[in-house]
């Protein structure tokens, strides 16, 4: 159902997705039984003339069943979304799969900072690659990232790959994610972090193989153009409503002043 | 009667026996009935200020980087000022001194039978704390830098450090105006539980307080319970703040997650301190409104402590991707999704009560049954985000904001308009105008679901809170996506004009409205013993209780209520 309204580019994003599946659709059971049986009493016993209203205290076996019966349903569907849940948490979370590759993530008020292991694939040796808001990973590659942050809290949030982690300062955390599709992502902040939270935004592209070293190449030489200044440029004043110099707000000049 | 109670008539007594003066009536007042409504009027009046920041942000979202008609441009420290002191206000300056501290106020005495709280002096004090909180968080608007725009939650290092939220004095004073506004409802809910179980009328037994009241007990005491941490929380963020110790700073050796510990410890809790005294409200509306009684009571009330209790085990679902360990994510998992246990059950007795009644849709019962089809929603969807791993995907998006608007919503204002259309004429000793309030009704309640619905697919699509353009991001700047933040924006302009309705007829209603008898929802519990609206200390002579607010059409009764206070025939 998310896949929808947004690609799913990792290799964990389906499991998300399909445990989002199976959860509305025992959801949605409850919520139609329920606001079915609302509806119905509503139009079965609104007022009328005569009729008296009838006297249940709801404390016999005989009256307490029905709201006893469902509540025993309530509970297995509960032990069964617990139970799926943990799985794919344990997944996802919990356990770090063996890694292909190497990242370092760093936030800081407004920006981010990627490493790149480069080709040994190990951070701090003298190949890495750092950029500013573009963010280069290959593709069926299981990626480990060690997550950073210079001052307050961010959050690493990919939306495409459903993967979204809290970056606090004085600690570096680990994850992973496997990107699935090639193309090119928005990366946000997702953690109120002050004035320019809202557009501490970047670009996360799936390269090939091919592809990612001709970047690489590019970043070293200096022509690489970067992705994220490329997509906001082409793509940020799609709404045929807003004309350009509205979207262009007095921040991006403030914020152009401090950098 | 306890001795407490004795002593405070007696007090009373000797002081308000001549006619007060105006400033003694109506500005210092000890009459729990006038401190009820000064809260619910301050929390009114702070309802139209939290309403207008929501409209002043949801125009920024719809149209970008333009003038909003009324506030004018919103900058995005702007924007993060206010969506920050938009949820502070409508949680604690809102829904907490309306529901607890107002109602609270104005219906246990009467509903428990007795002159007055236990501690007149101690009301009157924690309405002045609570009325210098809000003034405090008005002025920190003003200050140099602007209002504190580091969202309600507050995490450091973000709210401790003014070099990163570039408010100084703001957060600071949005810091001092929370912590007063605790120490003004400790003061309540002391009075609250030591009135309702000191001073109930001759007669009535615990099980035979309604539901209303119980649940306005048991949310304070799950406040009281709570709220230690946080204040001991906030003094360590404020020295932070101000004096420069580092409790919640990594570079001195303190931890950005103790506080997240520490103020979601106090704020699942707090959920529920505001949901409880709605749904008893709501209890007592659809029983008088279907003229059921209760099903079962005792479950009910049974639930409701289970509720309370496992919201003290639920909070670090706040924080799943938050840096904890993530086994430990695991077991919060496990008593998040066991909360929908004893509340399915709530919800089910509730809806059990509707069953074989004679049910009359006035306005009063429109609110409560709105309630009742909202929180279903707001409920069901709160197992997503109960279930970790899709968490991980929705954690501070859209789908979190629709979601907790889905059960807030419900709570503060439909359960605010419930609670004051059926109180009403008790309070004013008038009738509202029906026709005005069923408009009023549908009028905020569609729009209400045009409004977070949207909010739902938007978060479904990834866009994350608190973010003030998302045309920056281009995965979210699609055309379709932009239509639903511009269909939302417009639904909640639709629905804050429908509000001038409520203004009108409230008004006019207060002054010139059908004068109201005694019992004109022909209910139970003991306020509608009494003249509307009440006299100073209630009642002439104090009632006696009988059996349980919620004997609705009891066979073998010519009419189908049977006050709580009517002896029964020898």
């Amino acid at each position: 159902m998310i896949e929808f309204f947004i690609e799913n580019a990792s290799s964990f994003a389906s499991d998300i997705d399909n445990l989002f599946e199976v959860v509305t659709w025992i959801i949605g059971f409850w919520f139609f039984v329920t606001f079915g049986t609302f509806v119905y009493l509503l139009i079965r016993f609104r007022r009328k003339k005569g009729v008296k209203a009838q006297y249940v205290a709801g404390e016999k076996h005989s009256e307490t069943k029905w709201t006893h019966y469902p509540h025993y349903a309530v509970i297995a569907f509960d032990v069964a979304i617990i139970a799926l849940n943990i799985f794919v948490w344990v997944d996802i979370k919990q356990t770090l799969p063996p890694r292909d590759n190497m990242i370092r993530v760093i936030g800081q008020q407004w920006s981010w900072t990627f490493v790149h292991a480069g080709p040994d694939g190990e951070l701090d040796t003298s190949d890495d690659i750092a950029t500013a808001n573009d963010l280069h990973v290959k593709v069926d590659n299981t990626y480990h990232f060690e997550l950073q942050s210079r001052d307050v809290l961010h959050n690493f949030s990919v939306p495409a790959f459903r993967l979204r982690q809290d970056a606090v300062p004085g600690r570096t955390i680990n994850g992973w994610f496997k990107p699935t599709k090639t193309g090119t992502y928005d990366l946000q902040c997702a953690e109120m972090c002050g004035y320019g939270h809202g557009i501490m935004g970047a670009a996360i592209t799936v390269h090939t193989e091919a592809n990612f070293n001709e970047t690489m190449d590019q970043i070293k030489k200096g022509t690489y153009e970067s992705h994220y200044q490329k997509r906001r440029g082409t793509k940020t004043e799609a709404p045929s409503k807003i004309s350009k110099e509205n979207s262009k707000s007095t921040f991006t000049d403030v914020l152009a002043s401090i950098f | 009667m306890s001795q407490a109670t004795t002593a405070v008539q007696k007090e009373q007594h000797s002081e308000h026996h001549q006619e007060l003066s105006f400033l003694y009536k109506y500005i210092l007042p000890l009459d729990h009935k006038i401190i009820g409504m000064q809260y619910i009027f301050t929390g009114l009046i702070m309802a139209v200020i939290g309403g207008y920041f929501a409209y002043a942000f949801r125009m920024q979202l719809a149209f970008p980087g333009e003038i909003v008609p009324l506030y004018g441009l919103v900058g995005p420290g702007e924007y993060n000022m206010l969506v920050t002191n938009h949820g502070t206000i409508m949680i604690f300056w809102v829904a907490m001194p309306v529901l607890i501290a107002g109602f609270g106020n104005y219906i246990i005495p009467l509903m428990i039978g007795c002159d007055d709280m236990v501690f007149p002096r101690l009301n009157r004090l924690s309405y002045q704390i609570f009325l210098a909180s809000a003034l405090v968080l008005i002025l920190s608007f003003f200050v140099k830098g602007g209002g504190f725009g580091g969202a309600w939650t507050a995490y450091p290092p973000l709210s401790s450090v003014a070099e990163y939220s570039l408010t100084d004095w703001g957060s600071s004073l949005w810091l001092l105006a929370v912590a007063l506004e605790f120490v003004s409802f400790l003061l309540g809910g002391i009075n609250f539980i030591t009135t309702t179980m000191n001073s109930r009328a001759p007669g009535m037994k615990m099980m035979d307080i309604p539901i209303a009241v119980w649940f306005i007990v048991i949310a304070v005491i799950l406040f009281m319970a709570s709220v230690g941490p946080l204040i001991a929380g906030a003094v360590m963020l404020f020295m932070d703040q101000r004096i420069g110790t580092s409790f919640f700073l990594p570079s001195g050796g303190g931890d950005p997650l103790l506080w997240q510990h520490l103020f979601w410890f106090f704020g699942h809790p707090e959920v529920y301190v505001v949901l409880l005294p709605t749904m008893g409200i709501v209890a007592d509306i659809i029983t008088v409104f279907a003229r059921k009684k209760l099903f079962g009571y005792r479950t009910v009330l049974y639930t409701a402590f289970a509720t309370g209790g496992l919201s003290f085990v639920v909070w670090a679902h706040h924080q799943f991707i938050a840096g904890i360990d993530p086994r430990m994510a695991n077991v919060f998992v496990v008593t998040t999704v066991l909360i929908s246990i004893p509340l399915a059950e709530m919800m089910f007795c509730y809806i059990a009560t509707l069953y074989g009644g004679s049910i009359q849709f006035t306005t009063p019962m429109l609110w409560g049954l709105g309630f009742l089809a909202a929180f279903l929603i707001g409920g069901v969807t709160g197992i997503y985000l109960g279930a970790s791993a899709i968490d991980v995907y929705f954690h501070d998006s859209y789908f979190v904001i629709a979601h907790f608007h889905y059960t807030f919503f419900p709570i503060t204002i439909i359960g605010m308009f419930a609670a004051l259309t059926y109180w009403f004429p008790k309070m004013f000793g008038r009738m509202m105008n029906e026709t005005l309030g069923k408009i009023h009704f549908w009028g905020t309640f569609i729009p209400f679901n045009c409004l977070f619905l949207p909010l739902f697919l938007l978060g479904l699509a990834g866009q994350n809170r608190r973010v003030y353009n998302f045309l920056n991001y281009p995965d979210l700047a699609r055309q379709e996506l932009h239509d639903l933040r511009v269909f939302a924006t417009m639904s909640l302009v639709v629905m804050l004009l429908f509000q001038f309705v409520f203004i009108y007829n409230f008004f006019v209603s207060m002054f010139f409205g059908k004068k109201a008898p005694n019992n004109p929802w022909e209910a139970n519990s003991l306020e509608w013993s009494i003249p509307s609206p009440p006299p100073h200390g209630n009642f002439k002579t104090l009632p006696s209780v009988y059996r349980g607010p919620y004997e609705y059409s009891v066979p073998g009764r010519e009419s189908d209520y049977w006050p709580q206070n009517e002896p029964p025939k020898k």
